[in-house]
């Protein structure tokens, strides 16, 4: 497996120091909140997170928080609008004099990715169009998991939500490509189960002064229909797929950051999910499998010889 | 101290500028543009330190707004009418965040059918939020009532956000003198915003806004603000008598006109009640004893100091530029909740200037003679809508033409 890290390069490096303490009220085995500590670890202490409504509205309940850090709650549409206040008035006030410059905190958006895609989406480019200098952390569960797992515009092809109890008909929103069309300095996917690379991009993407987006994948034992315990590997299985690429962009160039040297089949993913089992059962739903992987290989595909190829079995390929 | 000739918006940027705050978010609607593109233009000259951001919209705006006030900066900004509207869901929430903030409200009716003329509906379905509101009458009004929103919303009895209303183009577009105080003078007034709450920075690790699950937790916190909105009204008294000391201003919760031997009231608010006050001189004139009682803090609802000014009159009529659909004036509704008992007066209910019409004396006088009955047949909750014969003919008539009709 090629890897690109340079800051965190072994398990060992990840500071034990926790930032969000352990006991929330969040689902047992949720990727999302894993990758959420992973990525305090590399942002330090001094943080303020703003939250969009979501999963994580619940990681602080009253009067408890597992925050070492601050925490806002804003409002579903307009979490990036509340970094932006807070961005200014650090600025205004250390410029004033009225607060020390070592008072200063790095700015944290926390959204899923329902209100990511949909109805925070407006807020979202109009921060990265300011050129405002935060962090923008969504956790992917590729749904509205927070209320019963409904469909959002980042729910895959053929997955079946609250709302779709057939499968979606769309495909995945590409929320890298959204943010990337305005050139942020940073932009990236991540994994709970890949936790250097996760780190170690937060830590360089630091660098830059301005918008750094950083999607993570997470894994939803309720929603995705998987045992809390094969939370991990089932993240990790979205990888070696090839369905879950991880990557980041800054300039204009997208960079791979892990890459597998041979992708396993699609199916080994999907088939470990309760989310897709109406493709297994009781027929099996051929086409759209097909589609399934052809969309993964036409991706690693485009990207050029060096791209690894999915080993199918060509039984799979039979109608 | 200066007198300008000012419109009611740069009265209304005056005041941010005097207060001399730290930040201003900013979305675009007629008419409060005004406002804020004076302070853009004194920011761009150096003459105001403050940075201002524009947002996406008001429900953006707003969330800015509130952010940067719970990290500690002084925060101003303005909107109207569709803008309020927008940014709503951010009303509640800044004013569950317990920050300091003044918001600049230019009243504008409310679509649909669109248009850019005032009438109240937009500011009164804030009055539930927790925005306590001040309604000015006049520029020299918006700008002092800014001053004073500060001193309130700052006050750690209070820190609920204080929301100055000003009717739009009737207001906000009309210039009128203005005393401007002096910067040093308002800085003593006024002085430099120090947060009392928590803030958002590095020492003070806090979490703000958190859900609260089970009910008794929200309800403390829902009643700390109804706590804090009844002391605003013992706050606000103190701020007006420094007020009045420093500058020679006036302004109590109420303002009552012709008031002290009145046996009819009209109840007003906002800029019209210039209007209603020249009609109560007229009818003076003619031997009636007529008053008006504006109402200029709307939250908290000055309710003893209302009750004292109406209890004993023959009859009440309370006027609303705003009309809840079904039931008629907000204010009606509202004055009438806290009136009754042996001493309380029969009421009416009137709802006219919707969209920035214009009140006419035939009107003033048809309220009269309905106080008159009212004194005798008791009260009616029933609200009269003041549309004329001759409105109905002429609207018929542009409908006659647009339909190409001879």
């Amino acid at each position: 497996m090629q890897t690109r890290r340079e800051i965190y390069k072994s398990i060992k490096e990840i500071p034990r120091e926790e930032f969000l303490a352990g006991g929330t009220g969040l689902c047992a085995g949720c990727g999302g909140l894993l990758a959420l500590r992973l990525f305090h670890k590399a942002l330090g202490a001094k943080t303020v997170v703003v939250n969009a409504a979501g999963c994580m509205t619940l990681v602080a309940v009253f009067p408890f928080t597992p925050f070492h850090s601050s925490w806002l709650y804003t409002a579903m549409a307009s979490a990036p609008a509340g970094a932006q206040g807070i961005r200014d008035a650090l600025d205004v006030l250390i410029a004033k004099g009225k607060l020390p410059a070592d008072e200063d905190l790095k700015v944290v958006v926390v959204t899923g990715d329902g209100a990511a895609t949909g109805i925070g989406l407006q807020a979202t480019l109009a921060a990265i169009y300011r050129g405002l200098d935060f962090y923008y952390f969504c956790y992917d569960n590729e749904a509205f998991a927070n209320t019963g797992f409904q469909m959002s515009p980042a729910s895959p092809l053929g997955s079946r939500t609250a709302t779709t109890p057939i499968g979606t008909t769309t495909r995945k929103e590409n929320l890298f490509e959204l943010w990337r069309a305005q050139r942020p300095p940073f932009v990236a996917t991540v994994s709970p189960a890949y936790p250097l690379d996760l780190m170690d991009k937060v830590a360089r993407a630091g660098r830059w002064r301005g918008p750094k987006l950083f999607i993570s994948l997470s894994s939803c034992p309720p929603g995705w229909g998987i045992e809390p315990a094969d939370s991990v590997e089932v993240a990790k299985l979205a990888v070696d797929t090839g369905v879950w690429p991880l990557k980041e962009a800054h300039d204009d160039e997208v960079v791979h950051t892990v890459i597998p040297h041979r992708l396993h089949p699609v199916e080994e993913y999907l088939k470990r999910q309760a989310r897709y089992r109406h493709l297994f059962e009781p027929v099996r739903k051929a086409d759209i499998l097909r589609q399934l992987q052809a969309d993964v290989d036409g991706y690693w595909q485009r990207l050029g010889a060096a791209a690894p190829v999915a080993r199918v079995a060509q039984d799979d390929w039979s109608v | 101290m200066r007198r300008d000739l000012l419109t009611g918006n740069a009265a209304a940027a005056w005041g941010a500028r005097l207060a001399e705050v730290d930040y201003i978010p900013a979305y675009p609607i007629t008419p409060q543009t005004e406002i804020i593109e004076d302070l853009a233009q004194w920011i761009g000259r150096g003459e105001l330190e403050a940075r201002l951001v524009t947002l996406d919209s008001e429900h953006s705006m707003l969330t800015a707004a509130g952010a940067a006030a719970a990290t500690g900066a002084r925060v101003f900004t303005a909107t109207s009418s569709q803008g309020l509207v927008y940014g709503f869901e951010m009303l509640y929430t800044v004013a569950g965040w317990r920050v300091p903030l003044v918001l600049v409200n230019v009243s504008r009716a409310l679509a649909a059918p669109i248009t850019l003329e005032p009438d109240h509906n937009d500011v009164l379905a804030a009055r539930d939020s927790g925005f306590l509101q001040i309604h000015a009458e006049t520029c020299q009004e918006v700008l002092d009532s800014v001053l004073m929103a500060y001193r309130l919303t700052e006050h750690p009895d209070v820190l609920l956000p204080v929301l100055v209303n000003l009717d739009g183009f009737y207001l906000s577009f009309t210039r009128e003198p203005v005393s401007l105080p002096a910067a040093a003078a308002v800085r003593e007034f006024l002085p430099a915003y120090q947060p009392v709450h928590a803030k958002l920075s590095a020492g003070h690790a806090m979490a703000q806004g958190v859900a609260v699950l089970g009910g008794s937790a929200y309800a403390f916190f829902k009643y700390q603000m109804q706590r804090a909105a009844e002391a605003a009204l013992a706050v606000h008294a103190g701020i007006a008598a420094e007020f009045a000391d420093r500058f020679g201003r006036s302004y109590g919760v109420v303002e009552g006109y012709q008031l002290d031997d009145a046996e009819w009231v009209i109840v007003m608010a906002n800029s019209f009640s210039t209007v209603g006050k020249a009609e109560v001189s007229r009818l003076r004139a003619g031997g009636e004893k007529v008053g008006l009682l504006r109402l200029r803090l709307v939250r908290p609802f000055p309710v003893a100091t209302i009750v004292a000014a109406l209890s004993g009159r023959r009859a009440v009529a309370v006027i609303d530029q705003n009309i809840s659909i079904g039931k008629g004036g907000i204010l009606f509704a509202e004055v009438a909740s806290v009136l009754r008992g042996g001493s309380a007066p029969p009421l009416r209910s009137f709802i006219g200037g919707l969209g920035g019409r214009r009140f006419r004396s035939e009107e003033f006088d048809l309220m009269l003679a309905a106080l008159r009955q009212a004194e005798h047949s008791g009260g009616s909750s029933e609200p009269h809508l003041l549309f004329s014969e001759t409105e109905y003919l002429q609207l018929r008539e542009m409908l006659r033409i647009a339909h190409g009709q001879k």
